[in-house]
């Protein structure tokens, strides 16, 4: 099946530089795709899906009570980053969280960059992610956000942006490892020939990261995965990484506080927990503090956990971080904390909270998106220029009436890879989620590529899985260069 | 271990066990009914009687008709006890501990699950023996998957203990609805019907050619003596009893002939007066009583291995 025919369009191809010129990372790629049949093609991708139903890698769907599982649609062409742009990346991402991560300990701790201006305190108070049972906390090591899922996306013209941080619980790490599991099955050959850089060292990192935490002195602390439970959309990948790192996989029924520790329940008696990573929000976590009618988290947690006697990843309170108005600050965040330019842009913000933003935005709805500030996942969205005129005025009622919950920003319009249909390969938009791990000595990891998520409806902006959305293994091909090479890179892109 | 996740492996067990001995409560009557002679009255109720459940039965369904029995212990969505909603709480604790267990286990009990679901509503009553003996090869495998895929550890022992506990609980009753047959027409004792009727029951319980090779005759004393205290047999109660105490002592690393725990005692208790019973004298303090007594004092020790294991309180 031949790339004749696919037009990349007036889009940023990830794949193409024009009609039938492949980008010189893509081009053996394509070369052997094009060499396979319509039908191999066909075949390889439904055995890629099979081999991804077989081994578990599924998503819940909640409405329906049998516990339907389904898998994330998953197309075989791969999204391809050379490795000289990859590191840019890697090290615009190193920089934010570095920079964020500082932010959390200073808002927690004495709020200098609001004493000084930087960021109005009356945003950190009204934003929903700010916990005040948090302040004065010290998480080991300073660490806050030991894994972060941030999502990217690159414009027309190729500019990459941050779009969102994701600092509380980010998922979907659990498909970056198996898609490529299936796809070195799918095309071996490449794999062989290509230099694409591994992912699968990516639990061991984690449970590094985990095991730095625990309380000092202990010989071999006990680290846990907690979740919701299986009803949880993500419990794959809850089950799936605790299996991967050899650890208890553990609901809050599991656990119990006694003699001041956190302890799980086992057949031998209470057993000592020295580490969790947890898979459930702040809210939920402890209902003695948080939400008391949470039945999901352990009563009286959150104590051990300010008494130092158990280590939570990530930090508590890292929400704030997550808020969208917040969120138009790290630009600034970057600059007051480490005196540096940031290297990854922001897509461009107004805050409706300012009277004069607010105002642009009122004006400009049809060409904007508006957020709410404290949502995520595609949730309490208006896609301006999709909307219709009613739509558009209830959204600006709603804007009006609490403006600080609204930020809104221009209309991307997303890079595109071709992905392959009934009979042909049509372009379609991907954003990018890398995972990066925190460690200690401020030794910051970043899984070589991330989770490729792809809008299968044509057309379509929306990456969602709730809404037709997909996913494609992320190549990073080439080697690295070396650290001048890096640095001109950076500066030509910043 | 977790106590929920050993609690899940053990419940895992028990349940994928249980459907498969519903499907053999049914098909031993759906034998015995091919062997009576035409005219006879179907007798449908002691199925359901075993089951402990006929109360439940006569509100819902009302008449037990063939249909009815079977509809409701195999397709019943709505009983808990029917083999849909075993296989369906089955998956469900496997699906909870997917980590724990083998890949292979999970798929295994999510066919099965799914193999039964796609068979409702019944099929033709003609198609029905065919579907039971699916049912008991798919817990089978599932069994032989177990073993020789998942690491003989704390969890696979708390896994057996699941299914050796319902085993010997389920072959108990199997021999109970041979009890009820018999009940209304004491007249055919010794009878070639009589005869017919044990060999459809060994025969379900897949006992048939084993009790061949230490009997030669069919008599309903050496039939309930291999069922309930055979020593070699895998589905006779005193063989499930002697492995679940292992089992349940490997878990504890008590040496055996001791206990530590209201489980083992329990147990071990129930164990010892089987190996030291005779048939005869079951026979005569009444089969019947004997094996309902049996019965309740599996629940205890489930109770106490609840108790024991799976309960933890926070002191």
């Amino acid at each position: 099946m031949r790339f004749d025919q696919y037009d990349p369009g007036d889009f940023y191809d990830e794949l193409f530089v024009t009609q039938g010129q492949p980008r010189p990372e893509a081009a053996l790629l394509t070369k052997r795709i094009s060499s396979l049949s319509l039908e191999e093609l066909h075949q390889r991708q439904q055995a890629a899906q099979t081999a991804l139903f077989k081994l578990g890698v599924t998503f819940n769907v909640y409405s329906n009570n049998e516990g339907t599982e389904r898998i994330l649609p998953f197309d075989i062409i791969p999204r391809i980053l050379p490795a000289n742009e990859w590191d840019w990346i890697e090290r615009g991402l190193k920089q934010r969280i570095y920079a964020l991560n500082l932010f959390l300990s200073d808002i927690y701790g004495d709020q200098k960059i609001i004493k000084d201006g930087v960021i109005p305190a009356e945003l950190i108070h009204s934003a929903t992610g700010f916990l005040k049972p948090c302040l004065g906390l010290k998480p080991p090591e300073g660490i806050w956000c030991h894994i972060t899922g941030t999502d990217l996306v690159r414009d027309r013209d190729g500019q990459w942006y941050v779009l969102e941080d994701n600092l509380r619980c980010p998922s979907g790490v659990s498909y970056v490892l198996e898609n490529r599991r299936v796809m070195k099955s799918t095309f071996p050959m490449v794999f062989n020939r290509m230099a694409i850089r591994p992912v699968d060292d990516y639990a061991g990192k984690l449970l590094g990261t985990l095991l730095d935490l625990a309380p000092a002195g202990l010989p071999n602390p006990t680290v846990v995965v907690l979740t919701p439970g299986m009803y949880n959309s993500a419990y794959f990948e809850h089950s799936f990484l605790a299996q991967q790192m050899g650890v208890e996989l553990v609901e809050g029924r599991d656990l119990v506080v006694a003699d001041g520790y956190l302890q799980m329940r086992t057949t031998k008696g209470l057993s000592r927990v020295d580490v969790i990573y947890r898979r459930i929000d702040d809210d939920f976590i402890d209902p003695l503090v948080f939400r008391p009618d949470s039945l999901l988290g352990v009563p009286g947690l959150t104590e051990v956990y300010r008494a130092g006697r158990v280590a939570i990843a990530n930090a508590l309170g890292t929400g704030i971080a997550d808020d969208k108005v917040i969120y138009a600050y790290v630009p600034q965040m970057i600059q007051y904390y480490l005196g540096e330019d940031q290297l990854l842009p922001n897509v461009p913000t107004y805050l409706c909270w300012e009277p004069d933003q607010l105002q642009h935005v009122l004006t400009n709805l049809d060409s904007l998106v508006v957020k709410a500030a404290s949502e995520s996942g595609g949730y309490g969205m208006l896609v301006g220029p999709h909307a219709t005129p009613t739509q558009r005025e209830e959204f600006a009622d709603r804007i009006k009436a609490k403006p600080r919950n609204y930020i809104a920003q221009p209309t991307l319009c997303l890079s595109r890879v071709p992905t392959l249909f009934e009979d042909h390969f049509a372009g379609c938009h991907v954003d990018l989620r890398p995972y990066i791990l925190y460690g200690k000595d401020d030794n910051i990891y970043v899984n070589p590529g991330g989770l490729t998520r792809v809008a299968l409806r044509k057309g379509s902006l929306v990456v969602n899985s709730s809404q037709g959305g997909g996913s494609k293994d992320t190549w990073v091909v080439g080697h690295t260069l070396s650290q001048s090479q890096t640095q001109t890179q950076t500066q030509s892109q910043s | 271990m977790l106590s929920r996740v050993a609690d899940s492996i053990y419940w895992l067990n028990r349940y994928v066990e249980r459907a498969e001995n519903i499907a053999r409560f049914i098909d031993v009557n759906l034998n015995l009914l091919l062997d009576s002679p035409p005219g006879t009255q179907q007798q449908w109720n002691p199925v359901v009687l075993t089951t402990g459940d006929l109360a439940l039965f006569k509100e819902r369904y009302g008449e037990a008709t063939a249909e009815n029995v079977v509809q409701f212990l195999a397709f019943d969505a709505e009983y808990s006890n029917s083999i849909i909603s075993c296989l369906k709480a089955a998956r469900e604790n496997a699906r909870s501990v997917r980590e724990i267990i083998s890949s292979e286990m999970w798929e295994q009990v999510n066919t099965f699950y799914h193999q039964v679901k796609d068979a409702s509503p019944a099929p033709q009553l003609a198609g029905l023996s065919e579907f039971f003996s699916e049912v008991k090869m798919s817990s089978h495998l599932f069994a032989g998957i177990m073993d020789a895929t998942m690491s003989h550890n704390e969890g696979w022992h708390f896994g057996q203990l699941g299914r050796l506990i319902e085993r010997a609980d389920k072959t108990a009753r199997i021999l109970d609805v041979k009890y009820f047959i018999l009940l209304p027409s004491v007249q055919d004792i010794g009878t070639t019907l009589d005869e017919l009727q044990w060999i459809a029951l060994l025969k379900s319980a897949s006992g048939y050619e084993m009790y061949r090779k230490c009997q030669h005759r069919i008599t309903p004393q050496e039939v309930a003596h291999f069922l309930l205290l055979d020593r070699e047999f895998p589905r006779s109660v005193l063989f499930c009893l002697l492995q679940a105490e292992w089992s349940l002592h490997e878990i504890s690393g008590t040496s055996t002939g001791r206990w530590t725990n209201p489980a083992e005692r329990t147990l071990g208790r129930l164990r010892s007066e089987l190996e030291f019973i005779t048939i005869e004298e079951v026979i005569q303090g009444g089969l019947h009583e004997f094996l309902d007594q049996t019965q309740s004092r599996l629940n205890s020790v489930s109770e106490k291995i609840f108790e024991t294991f799976f309960a933890l309180e926070a002191v």
